[in-house]
């Protein structure tokens, strides 16, 4: 009865219920609405508007200037020796940190008792803060005090000037990037392992998987494909982003062989106060960025969701 | 197809003893099922034979000679897990054939862009697909071939699971509680199709279960497991009819049996709920006994009714029915024994009038008479007396035979 009784009163009623608590939802998204809109938002609309203008930091006035400052991008020789050598480290790194990251990952997986040992081993590096490490990278590499040289040398190899030979330096910052990044990836591939039933092996071996190598490329590989896509977009970000090895150990020299493209941002906004041109290099920079999340997303994505 | 033969399995994980010399000798085309609650063992027994699990003493025969140095794959078993593990990124087809592709193609054959280059690549999996499409037939599956696991329902993927462990035409099939993810309707159609299963490929089945009704239902015979041991091992119907121990009697048959405390008075004979039963037990006067009575054996009569020749009578009152259509389930607190619920199974028809004062008679060869060790204790073992005090009235209800 009491159904009945209420049934033409709820209509009104409930468009009452509803907007409160469209208004309570709203409500609870304002604040991160806000810091979103405050901190990244609105900074990344001014530094669009400045790409386009001729202003330098200390100027009183400026003036839009079309596409200027990304022309000027493209013919300038610097800029352009900073987007390779960026790309070079990508390449370097990318495959490097993935790969070393899956295999450690596989083999700490194996492990029992001295699992957590390896894991907090191999994930050291990365806790670690990357300006400091770099300063203990220079003398670790140091052509005559270095350990690494004093290796060589005991191991009949001649010593190296890895950080003032063109033609090492950006492997070795490469090599420095990849001990920073493996141990992050390491723990990503360790908790897409962990996912894995372990039914799956158990049938897989039944099934005539005897083999590591058939069991890896059977299971683990195929079941790893999520993990590994978000691994590979996280990793080509942050090596994209890489600034401070190059800032502390060898300031984009020698001549420019070690030049990325963050620090070139770094010295024309805030060593020569180009600002606008900088705020371009910017906008090139994250459309970089986005371009990778995006091919890799929709090139990865659809081979490697099961659910 | 092949026999097995478990011979003194035993196992441990560290410190724990799992299973303690284990003996079991399965017939070439038997459907043996493994019974137990959790915990007692089962699921490392079929690990075992199928080589997942090493043993820590004992030996595993398939057709008269050891495998236990066989790697699972070389062991000609198939295993069917509770949860299916079927893989998840690859479809229907690719899931029933890899079996198939692991025996006939090479590592080579079966690297990505490497495998293009075998020249005898494509003749082999022409015949390994025209056998998955065999196989899906028979299990009418053919039109999901090409789904992912994760489209199908439970039941299909339960086929699908069985069709990988077909395809290979196994001498065994190993079942660890395919049912048990599958919803109660599904379970009991499951159950007779993979009995028909069994029939129709002749292979040996060992199928692990913690539900005593797929036990019953399916198997040529039945393993009950308890705390590493076999308990008992027997066909369905000897598991029921004469349970060798007081867990086995308590885990088979539903509703369960009713076990009564009962004790051996000065001239040998059991006294349960006050009433003597004509028996002898052969034990000390004063020993504990328990008297196990299958809720079919009690004929519940009206209080004061005269209680049939031969059998023995407890009073009760009746505390609810419930009603299950062709059958009613009696639920009787016994006079005399507090806490101790009884239950009775009788047809509709027969259900005593009115509610309150009862009288449950029942034969004291239908006893099940089991010492304080729960072992079964020889009672009197005369069939041709059983029959005699068959009480008049009783309906007998259908053992849950095959």
């Amino acid at each position: 009865m009491s159904t009945l009784v209420q049934g033409p009163a709820a209509p009104g009623g409930l468009r009452r219920r509803e907007l409160m608590e469209k208004l309570t939802g709203m409500g609870f998204a304002l604040p991160a609405t806000l810091l979103l809109l405050t901190t990244s938002l609105a900074p990344l609309a001014v530094l669009v508007v400045m790409a386009f203008t001729d202003y330098d930091l200390g100027n009183l006035d400026f003036k839009f200037i079309g596409l200027a400052n990304f022309g000027k991008a493209m013919t300038d020789p610097a800029f352009r020796r900073a987007l390779w050598n960026t790309f070079m480290y990508v390449a370097i790194v990318l495959p490097l940190a993935v790969g070393l990251g899956l295999l450690v990952a596989v083999l700490v997986h194996g492990r029992k008792r001295t699992r957590s040992f390896y894991e907090v081993v191999y994930f050291l590096p990365v806790t670690s803060t990357l300006i400091a490490m770099a300063t203990v990278w220079t003398f670790v590499l140091h052509p005559k005090l270095g350990p690494v040289n004093a290796l060589l040398d005991a191991l009949g190899i001649e010593r190296q000037a890895f950080l003032s030979d063109p033609g090492l330096v950006l492997p070795t910052l490469a090599l420095i990037g990849v001990w920073h990044l493996a141990g992050f990836n390491m723990v990503l591939f360790l908790a897409g392992l962990t996912a894995i039933p372990k039914d799956l092996y158990e049938a897989a071996e039944v099934d005539g998987c005897a083999n590591p190598i058939d069991r890896f490329l059977t299971i683990t590989w195929p079941l790893l494909g999520p993990t590994t896509m978000f691994v590979i977009v996280t990793t080509s970000i942050t090596a994209f982003k890489v600034f401070d090895t190059v800032a502390v150990m060898t300031h984009g020299g020698p001549i420019g062989a070690s030049e990325v493209l963050l620090y070139s941002i770094y010295l024309e906004g805030f060593q020569y106060f180009h600002t606008a041109y900088a705020a371009a290099l910017t906008v090139v920079f994250l459309a970089f960025i986005l371009v990778f999340s995006v091919i890799q997303a929709f090139v990865l994505d659809r081979r490697t969701h099961y659910g | 197809m092949a026999s097995v033969a478990l011979r003194s399995i035993s196992k441990s994980f560290d410190t724990t003893q799992v299973l303690s010399n284990i003996d079991l000798e399965i017939a070439d085309g038997e459907f043996v099922t493994l019974v137990g609650a959790s915990g007692c063992g089962k699921s490392t027994l079929i690990r075992i034979i199928a080589g997942l699990e090493p043993q820590s003493a004992g030996s595993v025969e398939v057709g008269g000679r050891a495998i236990d140095h066989l790697r699972p794959h070389e062991r000609r078993v198939a295993m069917v897990f509770q949860s299916y593990a079927l893989y998840p990124h690859m479809s229907v087809a690719a899931n029933i054939a890899l079996p198939l592709s692991m025996q006939r193609l090479s590592l080579w054959e079966r690297l990505p862009l490497v495998k293009h280059l075998s020249p005898r690549r494509r003749s082999v999996t022409r015949g390994i697909a025209k056998e998955v499409d065999a196989v899906a037939a028979q299990l009418q599956i053919g039109a999901l071939l090409a789904r992912r696991p994760s489209q199908l329902s439970g039941g299909q993927r339960q086929r699908v699971a069985l069709g990988r462990a077909m395809v290979r035409h196994p001498d065994v099939f190993l079942m660890d509680e395919p049912l048990s993810n599958l919803d109660a309707k599904l379970r009991v159609h499951m159950r007779s199709e993979l009995a028909e299963l069994h029939a129709r490929l002749g292979a040996t089945f060992v199928y692990v279960t913690h539900d005593q009704v797929e036990a019953m239902t399916m198997s040529d015979r039945v393993a009950m497991m308890d705390a590493g041991r076999i308990l008992q091992l027997g066909t369905p119907s000897e598991l029921y009819a004469r349970p060798a121990n007081l867990k086995v009697a308590q885990f088979i048959g539903s509703p369960a049996i009713n076990v009564l405390p009962g004790q051996v008075d000065s001239g040998g004979r059991i006294v349960v709920a006050g009433a003597a039963l004509p028996v002898d037990a052969s034990l000390p006067a004063g020993s504990a006994v328990s008297v196990g009575l299958r809720p079919e054996s009690i004929t519940p009569l009206p209080a004061g009714h005269r209680p049939p020749r031969d059998a023995v009578s407890i009073g009760a009152r009746l505390r609810r029915v419930e009603n299950l259509g062709a059958e009613y389930i009696m639920h009787c607190d016994v006079d005399g024994l507090d806490g101790t619920v009884v239950t009775c199974r009788v047809s509709a028809e027969s259900a005593p009038p009115g509610d309150g004062a009862l009288l449950l008679a029942f034969s004291p060869f239908a006893c099940h008479v089991f010492d304080a060790a729960g072992e079964r204790i020889r009672v009197v073992d005369d069939a041709s007396r059983r029959e005699a005090v068959r009480i008049p009235g009783a309906t007998a209800v259908p053992n849950p035979t095959r």
